[in-house]
């Protein structure tokens, strides 16, 4: 349905194939979250890996950090229609989280949760194979709270609510079980390519 | 952060884009306008909860947003978006210049099951809201009053000038019902001009000196408005002893 007296900004042009439909390109870097920023102490901070309820690995700050590091540059989209193009992160990927671990991925869905209580759930496929780590620095730079420091999940591929920030374990399961904004509406995968924003987009 | 609210039953239905008709245009404040808008398939929404706005160039091309709904569900079938107008935006400059009363706008809602209260929730409710971070706290409000309720309930609200007040009029008249409803006007560049606002931005003391006007312990917290305001407002309430658990937000952009 063409809107009456609307012709909309110039078409971008140079990031052609990199804005997912329905996305506009932002220089900052919003900041959304459901609830106040946890304040997290790298001090009291641990990861933890589990199976079930069964946890099956689990390091301190110290620990997590003297895992293999990797940079990765990616551009992110958020559900909120904002992309951010290049951004750079640094952290430990999956594959390498699992590795130290000495397991192979367990199950084909993960849920990942957070200090403050939130979840998010991401077949295992989409974090696996280079494509998602967890991240404790962005631009080479301490993760900030805001962002989700000390350390958030980042799949960039997916609608950056996936990405959790101050994530504290990966719990995989047998089931696809659907986190927190994923009871609330959003997208069970959360593909911006596909334009998965909502429960049955 | 709250997980253990009532979960979906069963998958939510699809979310279906609308024409919506705007019935009327109203100026709010220099900077920000109410659209009224008639849906061609009213759905119920909760206070708090935002729509999609989507506009289409003859070329195809489209813009979408992400509006709160500042209407209360009482009143569903109309719902009223206040939008702000942004000088650099492409959305905002359409309502703010060209859109009329009679022009039929893609819509599709209701989005967002967190930022939510409904009169069932009781209170004591407390509302914290930065510029246009007001709109959904308006909804709440007028849900309230709709029903004549009378829980404990407070709003602080922050803006830069008198007239940059969104509401302001409407909020002055719920306060003169004297049905425990606190309304507190934070003035950031302009002096107060109610004995018990103020004139300075959001901060710790100030918002213990409010928590104090209300009967009872916070139950339902929601703060709303720019990342700054959010951050240091959140902040300052959990300085304050509230529970984090209790306290929902929604941050607009930078």
């Amino acid at each position: 349905m063409v809107t009456r007296g609307f012709s909309g900004r110039p078409r971008p042009q140079g990031s052609a194939g990199r804005v997912p439909p329905g996305q506009s390109l932002t220089d900052d870097f919003p900041v959304l979250s459901a609830g106040p920023t946890p304040r997290v102490a790298t001090t009291d901070w641990a990861f933890t890996l589990k199976v079930g309820p069964k946890p099956i690995a689990r390091w301190s700050w110290a620990e997590f950090n003297a895992l293999p590091q990797t940079t990765l540059t990616r551009d992110i989209h958020c559900v909120t229609r904002w992309s951010k193009l290049d951004t750079r992160w640094r952290g430990v990927t999956i594959d390498d989280l699992l590795a130290a671990a000495g397991v192979a991925a367990p199950t084909g869905y993960t849920l990942a949760h957070s200090f403050d209580g939130y979840s998010t759930n991401v077949p295992t496929a989409d974090l696996v194979g280079g494509k998602a780590m967890i991240a404790l620095a962005y631009d080479e730079a301490p993760l900030a709270a805001e962002h989700g420091g000390p350390a958030r999940l980042l799949v960039p591929h997916l609608y950056f609510w996936k990405s959790a920030k101050w994530v504290n374990a990966l719990q995989f399961t047998a089931r696809d079980e659907a986190g927190f904004w994923e009871l609330r509406g959003y997208h069970i995968h959360g593909d911006p390519w596909r334009e998965q924003r909502f429960s049955g987009d | 952060m709250a997980t253990e609210e009532p979960l979906f039953a069963m998958p939510p239905p699809r979310l279906l884009w609308q024409p919506a008709t705007i019935g009327a245009i109203a100026l709010q404040t220099p900077r920000v306008k109410s659209f009224f808008f008639d849906l061609a398939q009213p759905f119920a929404f909760q206070a708090g909860q935002h729509v999609e706005v989507r506009l289409t160039a003859p070329d195809g091309y489209q813009a979408q947003r992400s509006y709160s709904i500042a209407s209360a569900p009482a009143t569903a079938g109309v719902i009223e978006l206040a939008v702000e107008r942004l000088d650099e935006g492409e959305v905002s400059p359409f309502f703010h210049d060209i859109a009329v009363v009679g022009d039929s706008i893609e819509l599709r809602g209701p989005i967002g099951g967190h930022f939510v209260w409904s009169l069932a929730d009781g209170g004591p409710l407390l509302l914290f809201g930065g510029g246009s971070g007001v709109v959904p706290l308006m909804s709440m409000l007028r849900e309230r009053a709709a029903h004549r309720a009378t829980l404990p309930t407070l709003l602080l609200y922050s803006a830069r000038t008198w007239d940059e007040l969104i509401f302001r009029d409407e909020l002055l008249a719920l306060q003169r019902h004297q049905d425990g409803f606190e309304l507190v006007f934070v003035l950031t560049r302009e002096p107060a001009r109610r004995e018990r606002d103020y004139a300075r931005r959001v901060d710790a003391a100030m918002l213990g000196e409010t928590l104090a006007r209300i009967d009872g312990a916070a139950r339902h917290v929601f703060v709303c408005g720019s990342n700054p305001f959010v951050e240091t407002a959140t902040g300052a309430l959990l300085q304050a002893g509230l529970d984090a658990t209790f306290i929902r937000t929604e941050r607009y952009g930078q």
